[in-house]
Order: structure tokens, then C-alpha cells, then sequence
């Protein structure tokens, strides 16, 4: 192992992955927040999440196109993706919402392929990405770079994380989407209408993703078929921080993405897929033994 | 025993299964392939249906299955590094006597390795329940595909060629048709015979409630795993057969390939209808002939058609063409036509 080696004779080298990772895993968040959202209000587990995120790259890529810098392309995406979130749900998610769970789980599997394979169809198989024109900030003599865009990702991730809560907190809808997480039942004996909750709940999961996804084309590179690892890391941040605990998301997310990183680099980068995957089989099963043990434990 | 229904709709497969190649020999690889679809189906249906855990990943033991068999053909007759580095340049020449033996012990031992595989893994994640089995499978299915991408002894990313066929080209289709016609005859009264006994009470408890079955005295975590063992077992013998038939094993598209293989298995029983022992059969013979008569017509957008055809099936159909059948006509299902029972059944 020689690039252990190499982590241990450069220090400096454990700080430039280190960052690297935070900063990545900000996005990570992101689409991790909006699952435990769709999850906790709606109890459906999206698995089209990840698609969500790479349209929202695409939109970015598009802009780039266009010739309008892909920074704007970062509202724009939660707009369109919103819209798009919000159709999806009441052409097909509304009908899953309350029948089995495997039900919601292979409707949005089912969602996942049709997104992927369109966005295969129309931007091709080929990597892309969406250049910001930033500059790359040297740290410490040069040890350490910082590429522009990826702080900027990180603050406006924060920004968009803090509206958020903030919006759940004060706004009416917001706190009618709190309502109907806590109970479903009561909230629409008080009046609200679960559906339109639902249905905002949905659009503003798909929102979150698009913006995660337009960050993503910015800092990194996208392709129709990475959609179920962005699902697979949400995933995996919710099972580890629990449904509800933004601080604890934040924290796994962060995590995950340097711990992506590390491995990404003592491994090879072409064991880095294999590697997130890898990571939620371990993350499941050390959760399910905890839970196990907690069984034991009350017997 | 099998009622006389039955008997006539056995008789009638075995004709048509014995018939077509020899009818249309052209399309041999097609009625093969066919098969195939029936053993995927079937031993998906075991968790899926019949127990109540969607797996995606089962495709997992039937790209083991693959490759294990293609390295037990090969290893012993070459250096296998260099067989693979020549990526398909070198061929080995393997005898008559030599390749049936070859393909004999490999699909064996790829048998045998995919229900250790199963129930190593088995023991860990079936302990895991609903949304968490299914999604850890789903990682479980594309991280073996990455895995097996990057082992450089096998071919990596660029693939393995699997050993030719000593005879004939029109030979060799109908070698392969005539196993996967005997397996999937095999996986049929397997899993028919296991499902009529203890066993297939069991499951179908875990299926309905499982922590019911375990106040129960079911010994849950051990019938999930044997269950999985099963669909594993006859999966690992499918993937040995089906490296040879397409004769190149790429780690994604043939082997571990979730976006075909490991989506129609799904798609496929759920089709015919989860949780009946001919709706698998049903969904997939439905699938298959679709897939082949139509699907030329969409020009690359059939994983698009994919997509919308899972959607459309588990909002709309979820019941499955033979559970709608069941609905509509109980009397032809030997069940008692009385209101209450009809209720009750829609309900399970």
C-alpha cells in the first residue's frame, strides 16, 4: 500500500482529501435531507432521488450550453425540478402514498430506470460537465488547492440548507409539513390537505435534488447512469443520522464524502463506486446488528 | 399429484418446449433465452413473492455463477492471466470430451458457490427487513458488478470470452437450448415441490407476518436464508450456462447486469403475478415474446419502455395477469365463490 505510505510521509496530503471530501459531501446533503423529508412525511423511500440529481446536472450543463453561467442554473434547476416533482407526484406517487411499502419502493425503482435511460436517450452516455470558469486557490506554499466552485458549492449548499429550515419553521406550508410527518391523521382532521402536502413535500425533495444536482455539474462530472449512487449515499446518510436530525445529516454527509475521498485514493478511483456500494451493504448490517443486540438485550 | 388441469398444461409445455427448435430452428437462441427468463422469473418469485423480500440483487449469484464456471472451464488448460490479457486471441481448443466435462464441473461448482455466497450474505442481510433488504441488495447487485470490473485475473472492465463450442454452429444453440429447457424443467418441480410442503408454509408466514411466524416457533432468519439459497443455487448454474451460450462475459452488461437481467427478473414475475408458482412462468413467457417481437421496433429506447412498463405494472397491475385471473374467476382457482372469501383474499 504505498499511497498509505504516502499519507503518512505527507500530512498535508490527509488535509487536501479532507477537504476535498467536506466540501463534496455538502452536496451530499443535500439530497440526503430531501430523502429523510419525502421519507419522513410521505414513508415512501425514493429511489429515483439520484435522477432527480443528475437532471439537475443537466440542467446545468444545458445552461452551459446556452451560453448562461451555470450558476444561475442553480435556481433554475430547483424551479424546473420542482415543477417536475410536483407532476411526478400526481401522476404516480399520490397512487403508491398509502398502499404497501414494496409497492412505493418498486414504483420509484420503476421511476429511476425511466428517468435514467431518457436522460441516456437525450444527452448520451458520455460524462459531462458544466465549466464555472473559477480559478483554483492554492493554500500553505501550494500543498493545498481549493477549486473556487467547490467552496462556493459549500456556501451555497449552507444557504439553501439554512432557507430551508427556515421555511419549514415559519412558513405555513412548512409547518404543515411538520404536521403531517409527526401524524397524518390528525393533521387532516385539523384541516390541512395531506395530499398538497404531499405533493409540495415531493416537488421540494425533487428541488433540493436539483440544485444538489446542478452543484454536482459544477464541481465534479455527471452521467445518466450515476443516478443510483447520489440515491444510495442519501440513503445511506439517513440510515446512519435517523429521520429528523439535520444536525446529525449534516454530519454524515460531511462524513461520507471525505471518507469517499480517502478511499477513493487508497484504493483507486476505480474502486470508488464499488466502494459507496460496498459501504451501505456494511452500514445496514451494522445496523442491523445493533439492533439485534438491542433484541437480545430485552429478552 | 399434479390435477388433471395441470397434467394437460405440463403435457403441453413439454411438447411445445421438445417442438420448437426443431419447428424454428433459426430461432433456437431466442427459445433458449426464453428459459432462462422462466428460471429468472422463478427463483426470484421464491423471495419475492413467495416471501415477501424484494430482492435486486439477485443477479448477484448469477454473475458469480458466470464467471466461476468460465474459470473452472479455462484454468485448467491455460494460464488464466494470460488467457484473459489476450482477451479473446487465444483460443484453447478444448476437446468434445473436454468442454462437457468442463461445462459439467463448472456449472457444479458455480452451483455450489453461489448458496455459500447466499447464505454467507444470507445471514447478515436477511436479518434486514423491508425497505433496508431491498436497498442493500440493490447496492449489493452494482457493487459486485464494480468489483468484477476491476479484478484484472478475470479481464476487468474489458470482459472474458468464454470457451468455444467444439461443434457445429446449429449444434451448439441446440445443446444449450435442451439445458436451459431441462433447467428450468428442474427449478419448476423444485420449487413446486418445496412450496407444497412445510417450507412453503413457512415462507409464506414470513410473507404475511413475520414477526408473527417468530412468536410463532419459526425459526425465521434460517428458512430466509435457505430460501435465498435456493434462488441462488439454480441461478449459479443459469449464469454458468448463460457465459457460454453468449460466449463474452462483460462484467456489467452480461454478468452483473442489473439494467437488463436484474430489472426484468422483477419485472417478470411480477408480470404473471407474485407469489403463484405459474406466474412467473406466465409473466415470464409474456415478457420474453414481447421483448423479442416488438421491442426491435423502438430503436434503442426500449430501456426507456422498461422503465414506464415497471411503473405502469406496480401501480396499475400489481396483482400480476394471473392474480387478476384469480380475481375475476376463483371458481377455476378451486377456491369457493362466497363474498366473505373474496374479501378476505383481496386483503393477503
Amino acid at each position: 500500500m504505498s499511497e498509505l505510505d504516502l499519507l503518512f510521509q505527507m500530512p498535508v496530503l490527509n488535509l487536501q482529501l479532507l477537504l476535498d471530501g467536506i466540501l463534496v459531501g455538502s452536496i451530499f446533503v443535500l439530497a440526503a435531507y430531501g430523502m429523510a423529508l419525502v421519507w419522513g412525511v410521505m414513508n415512501v423511500i425514493n429511489i429515483a432521488q439520484g435522477e432527480f440529481v443528475m437532471i439537475g446536472g443537466y440542467v446545468a450543463v444545458v445552461f452551459g450550453w446556452i451560453g448562461i453561467h451555470p450558476l444561475f442554473a442553480v435556481p433554475a434547476a430547483a424551479v424546473i425540478l420542482f415543477v417536475f416533482g410536483w407532476a411526478l407526484y400526481r401522476l404516480v406517487i399520490f397512487r403508491v402514498v398509502d398502499r404497501d411499502l414494496f409497492v412505493s419502493l418498486l414504483a420509484t425503482f420503476g421511476l429511476s430506470i425511466l428517468i435514467q435511460q431518457l436522460l441516456n436517450q437525450i444527452f448520451t452516455a458520455d460524462v459531462q460537465a458544466a465549466d464555472s470558469g473559477f480559478d483554483t486557490m492554492l493554500f500553505l506554499n501550494g500543498m493545498v488547492s481549493v477549486a473556487q466552485i467547490k467552496l462556493v458549492a459549500f456556501l451555497l449548499a449552507a444557504v439553501i440548507g439554512g432557507l430551508l429550515m427556515l421555511f419549514l419553521r415559519v412558513s405555513r406550508l412548512g409547518q404543515a409539513i411538520r404536521a403531517t410527518a409527526q401524524n397524518a391523521r390528525a393533521a387532516r382532521i385539523l384541516g390541512i390537505d395531506t395530499d398538497r402536502v404531499y405533493a409540495a413535500t415531493y416537488g421540494l425533495n425533487a428541488a433540493l435534488c436539483g440544485t444538489a444536482g446542478a452543484l454536482v455539474a459544477m464541481t465534479w462530472v455527471i452521467q445518466p447512469f450515476q443516478g443510483l449512487a447520489y440515491t444510495v449515499r442519501s440513503f445511506m446518510i439517513v440510515v446512519v443520522a435517523g429521520l429528523g436530525n439535520i444536525g446529525a445529516v449534516i454530519v454524515a454527509g460531511l462524513g461520507l464524502g471525505a471518507a469517499e475521498n480517502f478511499a477513493g485514493f487508497l484504493l483507486g478511483a476505480e474502486f470508488q463506486v464499488a466502494f459507496v456500494f460496498s459501504l451501505l451493504v456494511v452500514v445496514l448490517l451494522w445496523r442491523s446488528h445493533r439492533l439485534g443486540r438491542k433484541r437480545r438485550y430485552l429478552r | 399429484m399434479p390435477n388433471r388441469n395441470e397434467l394437460a398444461i405440463f403435457l403441453a409445455v413439454a411438447v411445445a418446449g421438445i417442438a420448437a427448435p426443431l419447428v424454428l430452428p433459426g430461432y433456437t437462441t431466442q427459445f433458449a433465452f426464453l428459459w432462462v427468463m422462466v428460471v429468472f422469473a422463478l427463483t426470484w418469485d421464491v423471495l419475492g413473492g413467495q416471501m415477501g423480500y424484494n430482492s435486486f440483487g439477485n443477479v448477484v449469484f448469477f454473475g458469480l455463477g458466470m464467471y466461476v464456471c468460465a474459470v473452472v472451464q479455462i484454468a485448467p488448460f491455460t494460464d488464466l492471466a494470460e488467457y484473459t490479457s489476450a482477451s479473446g486471441t487465444q483460443d484453447i481448443g478444448l476437446s468434445h470430451g473436454q468442454y462437457y466435462l468442463g461445462l459439467a464441473v463448472g456449472c457444479s461448482i458455480a452451483a455450489v458457490a453461489a448458496t455459500i455466497v447466499a447464505a454467507v450474505l444470507g445471514s447478515g442481510i436477511l436479518a434486514l427487513r423491508g425497505h433496508y433488504f431491498a436497498i442493500c441488495t440493490l447496492g449489493l447487485g452494482i457493487a459486485a458488478g464494480e468489483i468484477a470490473a476491476g479484478i484484472d485475473l478475470i479481464g476487468a472492465g474489458s470482459g472474458m470470452v468464454t470457451p468455444l463450442y467444439p461443434g457445429g454452429i446449429g449444434s451448439r444453440e441446440r445443446f444449450f437450448y435442451f439445458l436451459f429447457l431441462a433447467l428450468a424443467v428442474v427449478v419448476f418441480l423444485t420449487l413446486r415441490s418445496v412450496y407444497a410442503g412445510r417450507f412453503g408454509l413457512a415462507i409464506n408466514a414470513i410473507r404475511d407476518d413475520e414477526d408473527k411466524a417468530e412468536a410463532m416457533g419459526i425459526r425465521t432468519t434460517r428458512y430466509k436464508t435457505v430460501a435465498w439459497c435456493i434462488s441462488a443455487f439454480f441461478l449459479g448454474i443459469a449464469g454458468g450456462l448463460v457465459g457460454n451460450i453468449v460466449g463474452f462475459i462483460d462484467p456489467t452488461e452480461v454478468a452483473f447486469a442489473g439494467a437488463t437481467f436484474g430489472v426484468w427478473m422483477v419485472l417478470m414475475a411480477i408480470l404473471g403475478g407474485k407469489g403463484t408458482l405459474w406466474g412467473p412462468v406466465l409473466g415470464a413467457a409474456v415478457f420474453h415474446v414481447t421483448q423479442e417481437v416488438f421491442w426491435t421496433y423502438l430503436f434503442g429506447w426500449q430501456r426507456v419502455a422498461l422503465g414506464l412498463l415497471i411503473v405502469l405494472i406496480v401501480v396499475f397491475f400489481p396483482q400480476g395477469i394471473l392474480g387478476w385471473l384469480r380475481e375475476r374467476y376463483p371458481e377455476r382457482f378451486g377456491h369457493r365463490i362466497e363474498p366473505a372469501e373474496g374479501a378476505s383474499r383481496e386483503g393477503a
